[in-house]
């Protein structure tokens, strides 16, 4: 069996009273979907803070590729080979497409301390950045503005912006969100290719596309993961049935 | 060193604190409420210091002078937030800081052009001039002591407000979530307002307090409210508990250090060199209480912990 | 609508055109006054790394620029008096050269930026506004109570500090030294601005998310930005202390800090010539309306006002129109 490459062991982290997240475990095997489902409020989010390195877990480790990661910031993560994209899309509305993504490249390349130069001048950086563009198909709209995209261009930069770290593992926190049947038919087949790359850790809401595109799936209900599995088992899962339909396991 | 001085410095430093209070109060309010940073607050300082001058100068009453005050900066305060501020609580903080920098300019140059460069002086009334007399055969002046007690009694007051009325209750809605009170009705633009004048009032009235034991000038709200943004950091913005904890801390720290670090140094140096670095250091000492807050605690002792 | 990088030179060309003129003229005073202008500018052009570029409002600026101004005036005082400033664990001598106060300006302005910016970038927002107007204060404080270099009456220097070649003690060949030491600073910015630093930097003002995504730390682009800023601010310090002959807490103080701020919103903030235009026409506008009254910084306050509430994009915003993302 191979070695994952992400790996979850025992993380929890409470909030005042609440228990966003109890001794969760999970793992990220190389060429896989691993999709995260929930209903709201089950400590999705809290868990993706959790693996991106945005909130410190109370106990349970975080490994990266063999790497134990649990005492590193969001920083140290996407250093170490983590690629985020956000829910609701971050990036840096006032700078051009193109420079959103040389950003990702030069992040990939660790040389931001670097005072002199012309970074869109850069080749090396340009063309990588370049590539992701071309990949999610906004390379024709490279020069504008991110405050002039829709919503969906913004959404397929979020994963250009993760494409340009050529991360070890994807997160990636409902990159369908918003986007048309159009958009999601689309980015569902470019996620179905990008597995061979890097597996993602996947979080989202629309169905159809986990069910196309999961190797497995998690379920986490209250800060727990009640079941793993293909998407058939999770189907055939009682405690799943009865956490979605308020179906009796019994 | 004597112990009774050290009691009369106490005292000294408590009174520092409760005009800071007075100050960094109605700036921590504004900040809390509107999420304003509003430099020209030591403006509102000033203008209460002239009005209380030139009011009781006039008419030669003490009490007066304070009410003046009291109007001006109230008065002030509205209309400066009717007419300017209100147009910035949706802009950055650069447009803030920068609109109430010119505030400053059209104050204090206004200022200097209506009552001229020199000082003006507000006269202590006489019921409080001298001495009064504290238990251990110590004896303070008397219109201090009035300061510490009035300052004490506006903060306590301050506190019922916020916590048991109506309109405090209102307050602290607004600073939990705007567009909830404003879709339960209230008038919020009234309560930015009314929360404001609130703010400059206390400015005013500390100013008009001091006003009496310094000289009354162009440029005096200044220092004062640098200090009072100490405080602020210091205790943490929002928090009216934090300003007033942290006042009296900067107050005796301030006060203290002037008397103390020059004692300190000189029961190891020579006098005058003790005195020399004594002093220098007691002009930083709260800013270097500020830089440890801030290594410790970058909200502040009472603000959110992110 | 001019284009930006013509309207550059135009201001450029214009700054050194006027002490020319002057020159020729023989109005001294109006040499002084550009170079008054140049100088001003070159503290707003570093300033403006922190705050165009960075977004770091600071409102404490005036700290560096006051220690770039002791710099000069401790070193020129020791030298006039023929002191030295130390002897004991080495000896140090004063300087009346200039590239050595430069130097010393630039190192100690610095190693400031590095401590004040260390404690102050642990916060954002409104707090490191007020943080750092109360560190600038507290070195005005400091001046003013420290009596060994004048307390609160400063330090007068008899005799302008020497540059090898030049006769600085005319007022020209001094100009041209602020001129080439305002187009260096704004040479470094500009650079500085098409970085790979200065894009990480920019975006990390725009979106502090993004930039850790990509496996970047925010503090310390912002703490490098703010050093560099405050190294730019030391030296024009040093050289406002020259030009005038004469360096006092006041030059720590916090109208200082905000007059620097003034500059930039002036002339249009995130622009490379905003602090330039912003600090000519502060100058003019001084000259102009302080000969008119006493008391123009009410105009001035109210023209401030005006650009705030109603033409954000400054002079060069209205001139140049929305900037280019990138070429």
């Amino acid at each position: 069996m191979t070695e994952p490459v992400l790996t979850i062991e025992g993380v929890s982290k409470r909030f005042g009273a609440v228990e966003a997240a109890r001794g969760v475990t999970l793992d990220l095997r190389p060429g896989e979907i691993h999709a995260l489902i929930g209903p709201n409020g089950a400590g999705k989010s809290t868990l993706i803070g959790l693996t991106a390195g945005t909130i410190a877990p109370d106990a349970g480790r975080v490994a990266l590729a063999g790497r134990d990661v649990t005492a590193l910031d969001a920083v140290g993560r996407a250093r170490s080979g983590l690629g985020r994209t956000f829910q609701i899309s971050s990036l840096a509305m006032e700078h051009s497409v193109l420079q959103n993504a040389v950003l990702g490249a030069l992040g990939r390349s660790g040389r931001v301390m670097r005072l002199f130069g012309n970074v869109m001048r850069d080749r090396d950086l340009t063309e990588r950045a370049a590539a992701a563009l071309e990949r999610v198909g906004l390379a024709d709209q490279a020069r504008r503005r991110v405050a002039d995209l829709s919503h969906g261009q913004r959404r397929q930069l979020e994963v250009a912006v993760a494409l340009t770290l050529e991360p070890k593992a994807f997160l990636m926190d409902e990159p369908m969100a918003g986007l048309g049947a159009e958009g999601t038919a689309s980015l569902t087949a470019f996620l179905d290719t990008l597995r061979g790359e890097a597996p993602i850790l996947l979080v989202e809401h629309d169905m159809d596309a986990v069910f196309a595109l999961a190797d497995r799936i998690s379920v986490l209900v209250y800060g727990q993961v009640i079941a793993t599995g293909t998407a058939d088992d999770i189907r055939r899962d009682p405690a799943v049935r009865e956490a979605y339909l308020g179906e009796d396991a019994a | 060193m004597n112990a009774v001085l050290l009691i009369e410095q106490v005292l000294n430093g408590l009174q520092l604190g409760v005009m800071l209070f007075l100050m960094s109060a109605g700036l921590t309010l504004i900040f809390g409420v509107m999420g304003l940073i509003n430099l020209a607050h030591g403006s509102l300082y000033m203008i209460g210091a002239f009005a209380a001058a030139a009011v009781a100068g006039a008419t030669g009453s003490f009490v007066l002078g304070l009410g003046a005050a009291l109007a001006a900066a109230a008065a002030a305060g509205a209309l400066v937030e009717v007419t300017v501020i209100r147009r910035l609580y949706d802009r950055d903080h650069l447009d803030q800081v920068l609109a109430t920098f010119a505030l400053i300019l059209i104050f204090s140059e206004g200022t200097r052009w209506l009552f001229g460069s020199f000082p003006l002086f507000l006269d202590i009334p006489d019921a409080l001039r001298g001495p009064a007399s504290l238990p251990l055969g110590i004896e303070y002046p008397r219109y201090r002591l009035t300061i510490i007690l009035a300052g004490l009694a506006v903060a306590a007051g301050l506190f019922l407000l916020i916590a048991k009325t109506r309109i405090g209750i209102r307050i602290r809605a607004g600073e939990a979530d705007r567009e909830m009170i404003a879709a339960l009705g209230v008038d919020i633009s009234k309560l930015y307002t009314l929360v404001f004048a609130l703010g400059a009032a206390l400015a005013g009235l500390a100013g008009a307090l001091v006003g009496a034991i310094q000289s009354v000038q162009v440029g005096m709200g200044e220092p004062v409210l640098i200090l009072a943004f100490v405080v602020i950091v210091i205790g943490g913005i929002g928090s009216i508990r934090g300003a007033f904890v942290a006042s009296i801390l900067v107050g005796l720290t301030d006060t203290l250090g002037r008397f103390l670090l020059p004692i300190a140094f000189g029961t190891f140096m020579d006098p005058s060199q003790a005195n020399l670095i004594g002093t220098a250091l007691a002009s930083m000492a709260i800013y270097i209480l500020m830089a440890a807050v801030l290594v410790f605690r970058p909200t502040g002792l009472f603000g959110a912990a992110t | 609508m001019i284009r930006e990088p013509i309207l550059n030179a135009v201001i450029m060309a214009a700054l050194l055109a006027v002490p020319l003129w002057a020159l020729w003229a023989g109005e001294p005073f109006t040499i002084t006054l550009a170079t008054r202008a140049a100088i001003l500018a070159l503290a707003a052009v570093g300033l403006n790394i922190a705050l165009g570029l960075g977004g770091l409002v600071s409102l404490g600026h005036a700290a560096f620029f006051g220690i770039g101004g002791y710099a000069m005036g401790i070193l020129a005082h020791h030298a006039q008096t023929y002191t030295p400033l130390m002897e004991a664990p080495f000896l140090i001598e004063g300087t009346k050269s200039m590239p050595v106060i430069w130097l010393t300006a630039i190192v100690a302005a610095s190693l400031a930026a590095l401590l004040i910016g260390a404690l102050s970038l642990r916060t954002t927002g409104v707090y490191f506004i007020m943080i750092t107007l109360a560190f600038g204060q507290m070195l005005y404080y400091f001046a003013i109570s420290w009596p060994t270099y004048g307390g609160e009456d400063g330090l007068s220097i008899y005799v302008r500090n020497d540059f090898p070649g030049l006769n600085t003690l005319r007022p020209f060949p001094f100009f041209a030294i602020s001129y080439v030491a305002l187009a260096v600073g704004l040479f470094l910015s500009w650079r500085i601005a098409k970085s790979p630093f200065g894009l990480a930097l920019s975006a990390a003002r725009q979106n502090e998310a993004r930039v850790r995504t990509v496996g970047m730390d925010p503090y310390r682009l912002r703490l490098t930005a703010f050093v560099i800023s405050g190294a730019i601010t030391g030296l024009a310090g040093a050289l406002f202390a020259d030009l005038n002959r004469f360096v006092s807490p006041t030059m720590f103080s916090w109208q200082m800090s905000g007059e620097f701020i003034v500059f930039i919103i002036l002339g249009g903030t995130a622009r490379l010539f905003g602090p330039v235009v912003g600090a000519c026409l502060f100058v003019i506008l001084e000259h102009w309306l302080g000969g008119l009254s006493d008391y123009w910084l009410v105009f001035l306050g109210a023209i401030l006002l005006l650009v705030v509430l109603f033409a954000r994009g400054g002079v060069i915003g209205a001139l140049a129109g929305r900037e280019a993302t990138h070429d």
